[in-house]
């Protein structure tokens, strides 16, 4: 018995002398306490900041000169963006993005992003271009610049068949509707229907695993993922298949980037010309939402079909503007 | 009986990279648990000390780690000191700090309460058989701290193998996220997938827990 307790009171006081003369790494440990407050505090200060005086992004020379680009795309939404069964990116967004590469010459590097940090990976730097369907709102334009789009979206609402939701006044007070944090959906019933309760996931497997489940009455999401979940899944139907207005998904990058905007602007509308988006479509979306939704769903060359036209050019010298101001 | 979608672990190289997520989620792990294990009983030690100053300084940082979930650690230390300092910090490097920032916290109070508990009359005795302080701690206090602490921190460990679900928010791609891309890539062909994924997770990660578990029971009773 003795012997035992030798050995690990050995190995202990060795610890015990190490940790005297380490004192000092104890106090540094808590510095970085302070730092880690400190960060928190001055995160929106930084944010404002960031764009003035530390530049954070990487302009197009110097993307080409490294020889690769970090795009931030989502790795668990199919068809969007997601990884096949040999470790690949796959996808309508990773079809374009591999285009991308393609025509700057360059290798790229994939990250996985989810809805809730896509923001925060443009505005550090840590991806030069999100390709991660990413709607474009206003508010999202006051912290990234968003190029021109590439893909309509609206809202949608689904819900099983044997209760099929099909306005909002249905839901009671009592229910709970599934969102994706950091997505349209959230944001857009948080504002104008803030009486509804909402269920929240990080990340959209398990919201649908939780929507499977019957966890909630509904599931609110754009219209494409519940277009696309109510044709795969038995039993389920979109009772509201366009709320709120129709908004657009556009590629965006860091603010201030004004040399990757440019040469991502240039790129949509040059790619117009050989109707790439509608290939992009055809290869990536159609086993999904079938022929009939395909000028729905594209936006070629930049221009957001017929009436929405206004509204697209709206939303570019939205971006074009505040792309300015940061100068 | 319909299929759990068990088949699409098969398809391509889906065993081998969701082995290649746990692999990730088990050395983030491991390496954030040998250091916490160490900077933790330094930690816990001079959280006993009768030094005011030394004592609010970890009093601070332990309340900031309880108080802070860690998926705020994680955004702060993997985004913040970007934006802040301008540090480029690599994702699994923010994320063994966050998990070593939480562990010694955690590990520092286990091991501080475990000192405590030993009742002064060890103290005294060891003192009065002739003893000096380092003889005291050495040959009485320790052993009889270690074995209380074992319990203790094995469920700390095994929370911190199972926390590493999160680092998926700062982009690495570790067992569960593998899991949830495989699902959705195959969400057409095999919508069950969910279910039978899940359990095959819920299976690595038992299969990593358990032995560490059942190692704290051989200890314990070797110790006793």
């Amino acid at each position: 018995m003795k012997k035992k307790f030798t050995k690990a009171t050995a190995a202990l006081l060795a610890l015990t002398l190490v940790g005297a003369s380490l004192a000092g790494c104890g106090s540094s440990a808590s510095e970085n306490t302070d730092a880690a407050e400190t960060a928190a505090s001055a995160q929106s200060e930084a944010a404002a900041e960031a764009s003035s005086e530390k530049v954070v992004y990487r302009t197009l020379d110097e993307i080409k000169e490294s020889g690769t680009i970090n795009i931030g795309v989502f790795s668990d939404k199919s068809p969007f963006g997601y990884v096949d069964e040999n470790g690949d990116y796959q996808g309508y967004d990773v079809y374009f993005g591999n285009r991308i590469g393609e025509d700057l010459g360059v290798e790229i590097n994939y990250v996985n992003t989810e809805a809730a940090n896509r923001i925060e990976y443009l505005q550090t730097g840590k991806v030069d271009i999100i390709l991660a369907n990413f709607t474009v709102t206003e508010e999202r334009a006051q912290e990234v610049d968003f190029a021109l789009p590439y893909m309509n979206v609206a809202l949608g609402v689904i819900s099983p068949d044997d209760a099929v939701i099909e306005s909002l006044d249905q839901i009671g007070a009592d229910d709970q509707v599934i969102v994706i944090s950091g997505t349209t959906a959230e944001t857009y019933l948080e504002k104008n229907n803030p009486e509804i309760k909402l269920q929240k996931y990080d990340a959209y497997a398990e919201a649908k695993t939780a929507f499977v489940n019957g966890n909630a009455v509904a599931w609110a999401n754009d219209n494409t993922e519940v277009i696309a979940f109510a044709n795969e899944n038995e039993g389920y139907t979109v009772g509201i298949p366009s709320l709120g207005s129709a908004d657009t998904i556009a590629p965006a990058v860091t603010k201030g980037n004004e040399t990757l905007l440019n040469w991502l602007n240039d790129e949509i509308k040059a790619l117009g010309n050989e109707n790439f988006f509608h290939a992009d479509y055809e290869a990536t979306l159609l086993d999904t939402y079938g022929a009939d939704y395909e000028d729905t769903l594209v936006v070629e060359g930049g221009q957001a079909a017929g009436a929405e036209e206004a509204e697209a050019v709206e939303s570019v010298s939205v971006a074009a503007v505040s792309a300015d101001s940061s100068k | 009986m319909q299929s759990l979608g068990i088949d699409v672990l098969f398809k391509g190289k889906n065993f081998i990279r969701l082995l290649g997520g746990l692999w990730v989620a088990v050395r983030i792990s491991l390496i954030s648990v040998a250091i916490s294990i160490v900077l933790g009983l330094i930690v816990g030690v001079l959280m006993t000390s009768k030094n005011k100053v030394l004592k609010a300084i970890f009093r601070v940082y332990l309340e900031i780690v309880r108080i802070m979930p860690q998926m705020v650690l994680l955004f702060i230390v993997y985004f913040g000191t970007t934006r802040v300092f301008g540090w480029n910090l690599e994702a699994e490097v923010s994320a063994i700090f966050v998990f070593c920032f939480w562990g010694t916290a955690e590990m520092g109070d286990l091991v501080r309460g475990a000192l405590l508990s030993i009742p002064k009359i060890q103290y005294e005795s060891a003192m009065a058989l002739g003893m000096n302080t380092t003889q005291v701690y050495a040959h009485v206090i320790l052993p009889q701290t270690i074995r209380r602490l074992i319990p203790l921190s094995i469920n700390l460990i095994t929370r911190m193998i199972k926390t590493t679900s999160l680092v998926m928010m700062i982009g690495i791609v570790e067992v569960l996220k593998v899991a949830q891309q495989i699902i959705e890539a195959n969400r057409r062909s095999s919508p069950n997938a969910a279910f039978g994924l899940f359990a095959v997770v819920f299976i690595l990660y038992f299969l990593i827990c358990w032995p560490i578990s059942k190692l704290s029971v051989y200890m314990e009773k070797r110790w006793s």
